[in-house]
């Protein structure tokens, strides 16, 4: 795999190029990820900190470069995830549509295929996350949960270290325009 | 609008997506009341909508009415105004009704509470003379009133009749210069005459300057000038100056102190016993009495109350005395038809005072007062003077209480007879006592009928 260049800000959005998949992978993928979040922590508990779906919204979003497509892969995959859980139906779902959102938002600005960028994102976007999924419990559940920001920040780098790969591994499925 | 969804498309579809999401968190959840969150938030986003649509169409209501409407404001206005005017004149005039029921309900009780026979009047007209105090009343002699009557109100005495017209009467105020009666002291038994001054305060004339009268005493008539009855009270002595040869004594009438509208006459005198208390105006109530002890230690309130009634008040004595005579004649009270022949009641005790004191402590007043209504044991007869002024609901015998409330008095015996120390009007034509020196100048003046009272009994 070749950069194009060492530069991460794009000077704008015409200079991105919008990644395109094929229907399927927009569709097996998501299922993928969500099957992974339910099924291996059975096997796996260690698995359990890891959260696949959203690292696959962000990857769609940020290579998709579009904003509205990005969030309603995040919608799409959250609620996905509040029906296989048992939360609200709709607390996953805000969530990853506002991951969905500004991920797009960014990789349009961003050379999304600089694998550093890639860690930080991923880094990023799981902090946010959490402290949003934790601001809606307290805001429309009323439940008093504590914010860990601890384990949540090591949970981050971990997160962003398995996204760097797993988005490598996603590129090979995309095609170029 | 379109080129606004165009250039915020995305902004848009987002708040879209997490608004149907939200609302599908508010369809599941409910809160802490088990209230669903879209209820809450239905009725949190409808209310304050509603509270200032409501707002909005009361203020719009409001000032329509208060402001667009308010012509006719005025016009209520002045129907209020006028009904308000109404009113007021039907609280007086029903203020005036009450005024007057009230005298009547005093005047009334005044003449249960008097043996003397009374006849009601209004006054309806005064005399034109400057300097004199005569004033019309609506009886004549068609109701049988005669020249020489006295005018009594519940307060005291009032004047007396100069002129007896077919359907009116004239009547001498106590504060004509020409009006004279016979008074004597309570306290003293200083006698007197009562002069008239044609002002508001009245003299005691021919009161020796050895005798003892002092301010605030009250006066009452003595009876000697034989129109007013012995026992009515005639005012107070406001103030006392030693002069030769008689003292100066001024009197503040007690007839008038209430106005002059209604008035009794007396057609028919009978003297009473003058009140050992000066009359007050202050009602107290008394209550009923207890309900009546059967046992021989209280044997007024049994069937032989008047055997022995070791207590009670003076009408209690006087039924005592009365029963006592009955007895004697083997009367029994109660039992003969109407018509019975009553006993003998001229056949009294030479000494009332001993007898009462065979039946308990004997009153000093008996000869010459009328017995009082039969009681049943209680302070319900009448007192022995028409002086004070009749309340409502009775008033107070002589007891160093003032005026009191009662409830009615029971009725007497039937039987009892008529009292036989009623002196009627046909009892003038008995010899008189001679003059003395409390007697009234101008009470028998010579012309015409005059009704003449009784002669008051030996003073006690």
């Amino acid at each position: 795999m070749s950069y194009s260049s060492d530069r991460i800000l794009l000077s704008s959005q015409r200079e991105g190029q919008i990644s395109r998949f094929r229907a399927w992978v927009l569709v097996v993928i998501p299922l993928f990820a969500i099957l992974f979040q339910i099924y291996v922590p059975l096997f796996f508990p260690f698995a359990k900190v890891l959260d696949m779906p959203l690292l696959v919204v962000v990857y769609f979003a940020v290579m998709r470069r579009s904003q509205i497509q990005g969030l309603l892969i995040g919608a799409f995959v959250g609620l996905a995830q509040d029906s296989l859980s048992k939360n609200w139906l709709g607390m996953f779902g805000i969530v990853d549509t506002l991951v969905g959102y500004f991920a797009a938002s960014i990789g349009m600005r961003l050379d999304v295929d600089h694998p550093m960028l890639r860690l930080l994102l991923s880094f990023f976007f799981y902090v946010f996350h959490e402290i949003v999924y934790w601001v809606l419990l307290r805001a429309l559940l009323a439940q008093m949960v504590p914010l860990e920001l601890q384990r949540t920040l090591i949970q981050g780098v971990f997160n962003a270290v398995v996204g760097v790969s797993l988005y490598h591994f996603l590129d090979r499925l995309r095609e170029t325009v | 609008m379109e080129t606004f969804l165009n250039r915020y498309r995305n902004v848009t579809v987002l708040l879209v997506v997490i608004f149907a999401q939200l609302l599908l968190l508010a369809v599941q959840v409910k809160n802490d009341q088990d209230v669903r969150i879209i209820r809450v938030w239905a009725v949190t986003t409808v209310t304050p909508v509603a509270r200032v649509v409501e707002w909005f169409r009361g203020g719009s209501i409001g000032f329509v009415r208060n402001y667009i409407l308010m012509h006719d404001a005025s016009e209520e206005n002045r129907k209020l105004r006028d009904e308000v005017g109404r009113l007021r004149l039907q609280v007086n005039f029903l203020q005036n009704e009450l005024n007057t029921a009230e005298r009547a309900k005093a005047l009334q009780l005044f003449q249960a509470h008097t043996q003397s026979k009374m006849l009601a009047a209004n006054i309806i007209g005064t005399d034109a003379g400057s300097n004199s105090k005569v004033v019309l009343v609506n009886r004549g002699s068609g109701e049988g009133v005669m020249r020489g009557m006295a005018v009594v109100t519940p307060d005291g005495i009032l004047g007396k009749v100069i002129a007896a017209y077919p359907t009116a009467a004239q009547v001498m105020l106590v504060t004509d210069p020409d009006f004279a009666a016979g008074v004597v002291s309570q306290k003293n038994q200083v006698r007197g005459t009562l002069k008239g001054q044609g002002k508001p305060l009245c003299k005691m004339d021919y009161v020796p300057l050895g005798e003892k009268i002092e301010p605030g005493e009250w006066l009452y008539t003595s009876g000697d000038d034989r129109v007013y009855p012995r026992g009515f009270a005639v005012g107070v002595v406001k103030s006392v100056q030693s002069t030769q040869p008689f003292q100066e004594i001024w009197v503040e009438p007690s007839g008038m102190q209430h106005g002059l509208e209604d008035v009794l006459i007396i057609l028919e005198a009978v003297h009473q016993a003058i009140p050992t208390t000066p009359p007050v105006n202050q009602p107290v109530y008394i209550a009923p009495a207890p309900p009546q002890d059967q046992s021989p230690a209280n044997p007024v309130a049994g069937g032989n109350a008047g055997a022995q009634p070791a207590t009670g008040t003076e009408a209690d004595k006087l039924r005592a005395i009365y029963q006592s005579v009955g007895e004697a004649q083997n009367h029994t009270y109660g039992s003969g038809p109407p018509g019975t022949k009553p006993p003998d009641f001229t056949r009294l005790p030479s000494n009332p005072g001993q007898a009462a004191q065979a039946v308990g402590s004997g009153p000093a007043n008996a000869t010459g007062s009328a017995p009082a209504p039969g009681t049943g044991g209680r302070t319900n007869a009448p007192p022995p003077t028409g002086a004070p002024r009749a309340q409502p609901g009775g008033r107070a015998p002589a007891n160093p209480t003032p005026n009191v409330v009662r409830p009615p008095a029971p009725p007497g015996p039937a039987t009892a007879g008529t009292p036989p120390a009623r002196m009627s009007r046909q009892a003038a034509g008995a010899p008189s006592n001679p003059p003395s020196p409390g007697s009234a100048p101008g009470a028998a003046k010579p012309g015409g009928t005059t009704v003449r009272s009784p002669a008051p009994p030996a003073k006690q």
